[in-house]
């Protein structure tokens, strides 16, 4: 298992080991001085850290994270990172993700849809070290491949697949299947996990941009 | 000019330091690919520093984002559905109350009846006793939440003709209400195929049936309408599917036109004639037998 970044640490909340970041508490969470806990039930990033995926981080990374809802994500991804770029769809998240974007000097928050890479082309800069991709809906896979045009080369990917979003009917594993053959067109997969127990049919894809 | 000139920024033509004005950029703007705009915004003078610029970004992102969200939520079937919602929660909150209330007063008084009605009625009582005063207190805030909810629903009686004049016609406002809640808004329902429609509000009975448990829902919300509710169980299917279909066309041009349309409402009347003659002529066909 990789090693954290640095802004990021494992410290006792509640008498356990939990993810936490250093900011402005967002969500009601538990903090220890300024260190904030990560719950990996609610985010699909802490998630991936806390089973122990293969997730390169150092800290300071350029990011777009897609799919940053209320931002309670994305609030502790600004905390580690460097220049983040967050898109949402919906308008009632958003209205809580400027909020947490108030605080943050260095994340920006888009009301855009992360299928058209084209509307937000003219603010999201290139060479991007890193693309957090949460969205829940149907084309998963081809979201991540037509926002690859952002990272640079050897870009990492952090992709949560919901696998309700594509097909309720279908079973998990074949969307899972499905989803990691379109990705290969632009990226080259590093690892995959289930994200149990914090996320139920949930799928968690380390890549590179090839 | 430079090779840059194809691709602009959202930062193009706007006051160097100054992220004024920048809403209509960052809102309609678009580019085929991305560049490192940073870079450029340096070059092009809007900004002293790659971390300048990066200020610049924060403050213009902010302020547009935030305009945008508060312009979107704003739109009038945004309104309508938080007023179907709010009076749904109002409606419930004081039968739930109005119960507990009959549990409590039964015990002071002995001529109390159950329901919003009789907390109504006890609001009315002057009380002898603090205790008497809690307990009729009580009622008086039953009697203003149903209150509240009765105005939210003329509230939305008078605005849904306003939002989706053909929907509101054919289905009634409040129930055209509830379709774009469900829905998410009218765009959303227009958006929708009217199999979709047909079954909003019976999403439990749809996903289980999609799991392989039970049969498929003939009918959503569209059942508290009487031309499904009213039509005899055989030919319910018939039915909601029938007004489902025209309900998404009359969502579809109260979205994309807004004009009122008379000759689709004439074309479900008919419809519905039909599939309600098919009952007369079982009967009559039991008759010779």
């Amino acid at each position: 298992m990789t090693g954290l970044p640095e802004g990021i640490e494992r410290r006792a909340f509640d008498g356990r080991e939990r993810l936490s970041t250093c900011g402005q508490p967002v969500y009601g969470e538990p903090t220890d001085g300024e260190w904030r806990c990560w719950d990996a039930g609610r985010s699909k990033l802490g998630a991936m850290l806390e089973t122990g995926m293969d997730v390169d981080l150092s800290g300071g990374e350029s990011v777009l994270y897609l799919g940053a809802a209320s931002g309670t994500t994305v609030s502790h991804v600004a905390d580690f990172a460097g220049p983040t770029y967050a898109v949402e769809f919906a308008p009632r998240p958003v209205r809580d993700l400027i909020d947490v974007a108030e605080d943050r000097p260095n994340l920006f928050p888009l009301l855009k849809d992360a299928r058209k890479p084209e509307t937000y082309a003219h603010i999201v800069e290139t060479d991007l070290d890193l693309l957090v991709q949460d969205v829940a809906t149907r084309g998963q896979a081809a979201v991540a491949v037509d926002n690859a045009q952002f990272l640079a080369d050897e870009g990492q990917l952090c992709l949560a697949v919901k696998a309700r979003s594509e097909d309720v009917t279908a079973d998990p594993e074949t969307v899972f299947e499905q989803v990691r053959e379109e990705i290969a067109a632009a990226y080259e997969i590093v690892d995959t996990r289930r994200l149990e127990p914090y996320h139920g049919d949930h799928l968690g894809i380390v890549a590179r941009k090839r | 000019m430079t090779e840059h000139a194809t691709e602009r920024g959202w930062f193009a033509g706007l006051d160097p330091g100054s992220a004024d004005g920048a809403r209509e950029a960052i809102d309609e703007g678009s580019a085929v690919e991305p560049a490192d705009w940073p870079q450029r915004a340096v070059e092009a003078g809007f900004a002293d520093s790659v971390d300048d610029y990066y200020e610049l970004l924060h403050e213009a992102t902010v302020t547009a984002t935030r305009a945008t969200v508060v312009d979107r939520e704003q739109a009038d079937d945004k309104q309508l559905l938080h007023a179907v919602r709010a009076m749904d929660d109002a409606d419930r909150t004081a039968n739930e109350l109005a119960e507990r209330l009959a549990e409590w007063a039964g015990t002071l008084f002995d001529d109390v009846g159950t329901g919003v009605e009789a907390a109504r009625q006890l609001s009315d009582r002057e009380p002898a006793t603090p205790l008497e005063s809690r307990v009729i207190s009580l009622a008086e805030r039953v009697d203003d939440l149903a209150t509240e909810a009765d105005e939210l629903r003329s509230f939305i009686e008078q605005q849904a003709p306003e939002v989706a004049p053909n929907l509101s016609e054919m289905a009634g406002p409040v129930l055209a209400a509830r379709l774009i809640s469900l829905a998410g808004g009218l765009e959303a329902l227009a958006k929708k195929p009217s199999g979709t429609v047909q079954v909003l509000g019976a999403e439990d009975a749809l996903f289980a049936h999609l799991a392989g448990r039970g049969s498929s829902p003939k009918h959503g919300i569209i059942y508290t309408h009487e031309y499904v509710s009213g039509t005899r169980p055989e030919d319910r299917g018939s039915a909601s599917r029938a007004f489902a279909g025209k309900l998404s066309i009359a969502a579809r041009i109260d979205h994309y036109s807004g004009e009122r349309r008379p000759e689709i409402h004439a074309q479900l009347d008919d419809r519905m004639s039909t599939i309600r003659a098919r009952a007369d002529e079982d009967a009559s066909e039991g008759g010779h037998q």
